[in-house]
């Protein structure tokens, strides 16, 4: 308890430039301390993936978040790349492939859609999480554990300033929370978001243990 | 000009700028200031260097340099500019002559002096010195500033105002005697009169129209060929001849139909303004500018005299203060009215509080004239030289104590103004390498200056289109002029390596602000610009060559995907060895070891990238293994 985590996001937006929701959000994260923000699209605008810096970064730090727009009920192209060349045998998964172990992941995704349209009644059909499964094995494979995802539902309904900054102050809470070790871990499985609930998730670990 | 011959002459004035202008600067004065003051000391009232007479001449032949910087100030205002400019150069000019006259010529009334008299004063008080003004505010940097725009506009509207003031000043004579036969021999001011005494009125008219017309028809369409022609010779000294025969030419030609040659230079500079070797002819042009503006500062410092004002101090010491006063409160009044922001109002009203250099050239045509009599003349052409003796000072004091209370909002507007004029990007070079460049740069929307040195590349591209000067990219004046000062990036394009480096060590001396981005010819070259600190470093065959060697690579049957991996791993270990050993590159043993080394450190990475990407991709859904796993 209260011992930091290191956090590494890795970010993955083709044209940040004309984000209006992933950028106030990942501006709020930049620069705090033990926050390391990863850019995948401007470190590799060739999709030229240095494994090696990319493996010895995951091994520094113990929370990994991916951080991007839902494209195509999936991440970006870039984020793919990456998993598919840094994850590697023998690295992420297979016998020896240790180096991920006890790690924690945590998607971090915008959408369009309401949450409504993401269930069996909407024009989505699948919920969210079922959507994310691939993530959420990919992390089961590599011996992580998968954090209920924060999402952002309806960007284009965000048109005001505020709505978004209250989203961005969410996030940074969150991820501020994540890195100070002040979640409630137990609780926050029982959730399908993380920022469903955070107030509860974080506000419920102040209260001491013997409660 | 008795025993002094020629050289001594031009040793005198130039010693005396050398001297004092560097002197000045460094005191925070400025140059003209500097000038003047030099001007003061070899003066026949302190060490009598050069007389009256003497600076007569020096003066006239100095006027000229108020023509050069007519013609440069006509080339930096594009047409649509000018056009912009029409209601403070009508609106606040008019009326700043008009109400100034009005008021002069009231207070002569009631000094007791005719109407006539204190009509012909006002008229000639009422204009300011455009070179003093527009050097310093040039000097300044303020020239883009809202003030300095409005002082601009006033001063020319004033230097066209002086052509009716010489044919009204003969109608004021006392006595309708000798007429206008008399005109002051000055190479620029000259009046219509002497051509209107032998030509009938209509015949004048035209005259003017066809030669006005006449210069802005082939300013359009004959000089671009002319340019072109004299360029080709790559003579730099013909260029520097041809720039100096086009401002000679026009002045000539004003002249005999009885016109400013400074206005006719101004107008043919604006034509010019959107030619492309307009940079270059700014360049080859302003040296002389500076030096006979320099010439005539010294002579207005000089012909100040002293004898009136040890006669008489308080009259014409008060006569200076009144004269201040007076255009100080007129200008400030209109620019009140026009809604200028009070710290440029405040610049614009100090800046033009002053009488101007045709000052001298009228009040003595008006003498001549029999409108005034020599002493008051004489009275009035020193109080006019002290007043632009003092408005240096008095611009100086005006930045120093005044504009330091409005200093948030100048910085703004400054910044603000300046953005909009000068492009982001200089590319030197325009060749096949530049224009890859620049191609790429206009197609997202920057926009670009380009110098080139190649005229018949120049014709090439203007025909598609772009905005391409002729120069040669070393030259830091020519740089200055293209905005090197307000631009962000300078790509460095050329083709000639020690070119290249030279103008680097330049561009980092003179504009330290800028991001170089450099065209490498080889290796070596690339290692000279890397250890220079350039920004960006691009071996100019490299990217091309790499290219073709991932066709290679595909050809010899790998993978596209492959192929294109092993290129850009290559591309980036390179690049991080070619730094790597920039900095060694003089202790040659060392070099070769080191260069071997990574050679084989590169065999190596790309041998293994080979086999970690087929192994893994062969064994990523190896379910085999992953059930011995669990």
């Amino acid at each position: 308890m209260g011992s930091s985590n290191q956090i590494l996001i890795l970010f993955a937006h083709p044209a940040l430039e004309k984000s209006r929701v992933n950028r106030p959000l990942i501006q709020a994260v930049q620069g705090l301390a033990s926050v390391t923000v990863h850019d995948l699209y401007e470190a590799y605008p060739n999709f030229h993936i240095d494994v090696k810096f990319e493996q010895d970064l995951l091994v520094a730090h113990n929370i990994i978040v991916f951080q991007h727009p839902f494209y195509w009920y999936s991440s970006p192209a870039i984020l793919k790349e990456w998993l598919d060349l840094v994850l590697q045998h023998g690295f992420a998964y297979g016998h020896r492939g240790t180096a991920l172990h006890g790690k924690k992941l945590l998607s971090a995704i915008t959408t369009g859609g309401s949450k409504q349209a993401y269930c069996r009644e909407g024009y989505n059909y699948f919920s969210i999480q079922e959507l994310l499964v691939p993530f959420e094995q990919t992390a089961r494979l590599c011996g992580m554990e998968y954090l209920p995802p924060f999402v952002v539902h309806e960007t284009h309904q965000l048109q005001e300033q505020h709505q978004i900054a209250k989203h961005a102050d969410d996030y940074r809470t969150a991820i501020i929370g994540l890195r100070d070790n002040t979640i409630n871990w137990e609780l926050l499985k029982q959730f399908k978001q993380l920022n469903q609930n955070l107030a509860e998730v974080i506000k419920i670990q102040e209260a001491p243990h013997h409660a | 000009m008795h025993n002094k011959d020629f050289f001594f002459q031009a040793f005198v004035y130039l010693m005396a700028a050398v001297l004092s202008v560097p002197i000045a600067k460094r005191l925070g004065l400025g140059s003209v200031l500097g000038y003047l003051i030099a001007g003061v000391i070899i003066g026949p009232f302190v060490l009598g260097f050069v007389g009256n007479e003497g600076s007569d001449d020096v003066m006239h032949f100095a006027e000229f340099g108020v023509v050069m910087m007519l013609f440069l100030i006509g080339l930096e205002l594009q047409p649509f500019l000018l056009w912009r400019l029409r209601v403070p150069i009508l609106g606040l000019g008019g009326l700043q002559v008009l109400v100034t006259t009005l008021l002069v010529t009231v207070l002569s009334l009631v000094f007791g002096l005719s109407w006539q008299i204190g009509l012909a004063i006002g008229m000639i008080l009422s204009l300011s010195s455009t070179a003093i003004v527009l050097q310093t505010l040039n000097e300044k940097g303020l020239m883009k500033t809202e003030g300095g725009q409005s002082s601009f506009s006033v001063l020319l509207f004033q230097d066209i105002a002086v052509i009716p003031m010489f044919a009204l000043l003969p109608l004021l004579a006392m006595k309708n005697g000798t007429t206008a036969s008399l005109v002051a021999n000055g190479v620029i001011f000259v009046a219509a009169e002497q051509q209107k005494a032998s030509v009938p009125g209509w015949q004048q008219a035209l005259l003017v129209m066809v030669t006005v017309g006449g210069i802005i028809v082939a300013g359009r369409f004959l000089m671009r060929p002319v340019f072109r022609f004299i360029a080709a010779t790559r003579l730099q000294e013909i260029f520097t001849a041809t720039a100096l025969l086009l401002v000679i030419a026009i002045a000539l030609a004003m002249q005999q139909v009885g016109l400013s040659p400074a206005l006719g230079t101004f107008v043919a500079g604006v034509v010019l303004a959107d030619n492309e070797y307009r940079h270059e002819l700014e360049t080859n042009i302003e040296p002389f500018k500076g030096l006979l503006l320099g010439l005539f500062f010294i002579s207005v410092g000089a012909s100040i005299n002293f004898d009136l004002l040890i006669q008489q101090p308080l009259l014409i010491l008060g006569l200076v203060i009144g004269l201040a006063i007076i255009k100080f409160a007129v200008l400030f009044g209109l620019g009140w009215l026009f809604k200028l922001e009070a710290s440029q109002n405040l610049l614009f009203a100090f800046a033009l509080a002053q009488g101007g250099e045709f000052a001298f050239v009228l009040f003595s045509f008006a003498t001549k004239n029999n409108v005034l009599t020599t002493s008051v003349g004489g009275i009035l052409v020193a109080v006019v030289a002290l007043s632009m003796v003092l408005t240096p000072l008095i611009m100086l004091i005006n930045e120093k104590f005044v504009q330091s209370r409005f200093v948030t909002t100048t910085v703004e507007r400054e910044a603000d103004t300046i953005h909009d004029n000068e492009n982001p990007v200089i590319i030197a070079g325009f060749g096949r390498f530049g224009q890859i460049v620049g191609r790429l740069l206009i197609a997202n929307g920057f926009k670009a200056t380009v110098l080139d040195h190649n005229p018949t590349q120049i014709d090439m591209l203007r025909r598609f289109g772009f905005k391409v000067y002729y120069g040669d990219a070393s030259r830091i004046d020519l740089l200055h002029t293209a905005g090197a000062r307000q631009a962000k990036l300078f790509v460095l394009a050329i083709d000639d390596r020690e070119k290249t480096i030279e103008t680097v060590d330049r561009v980092r001396k003179h504009f330290p602000h800028l991001k170089i981005l450099a065209r490498a010819i080889d290796r070596n070259h690339a290692y000279e610009l890397i250890r220079r600190g350039v920004e960006v470093v691009e071996r100019e065959t490299f990217g091309s060559a790499l290219d073709m060697g991932v066709e290679a690579l595909k050809l010899l049957g790998l993978r596209s995907y492959r192929a294109h991996r092993a290129g850009n791993t290559f591309k980036n270990h390179d690049e991080e060895a070619l730094r790597e050993l920039a900095d060694i590159e003089g202790d040659h043993t060392l070099w070769v070891a080191r260069s071997r080394q990574l050679a084989k450190q590169l065999e190596q990475l790309l041998r293994s990238d080979d086999e970690d990407l087929t192994h893994e991709v062969d064994r990523a859904w190896d379910i085999s293994d992953l059930q011995k796993n669990s």
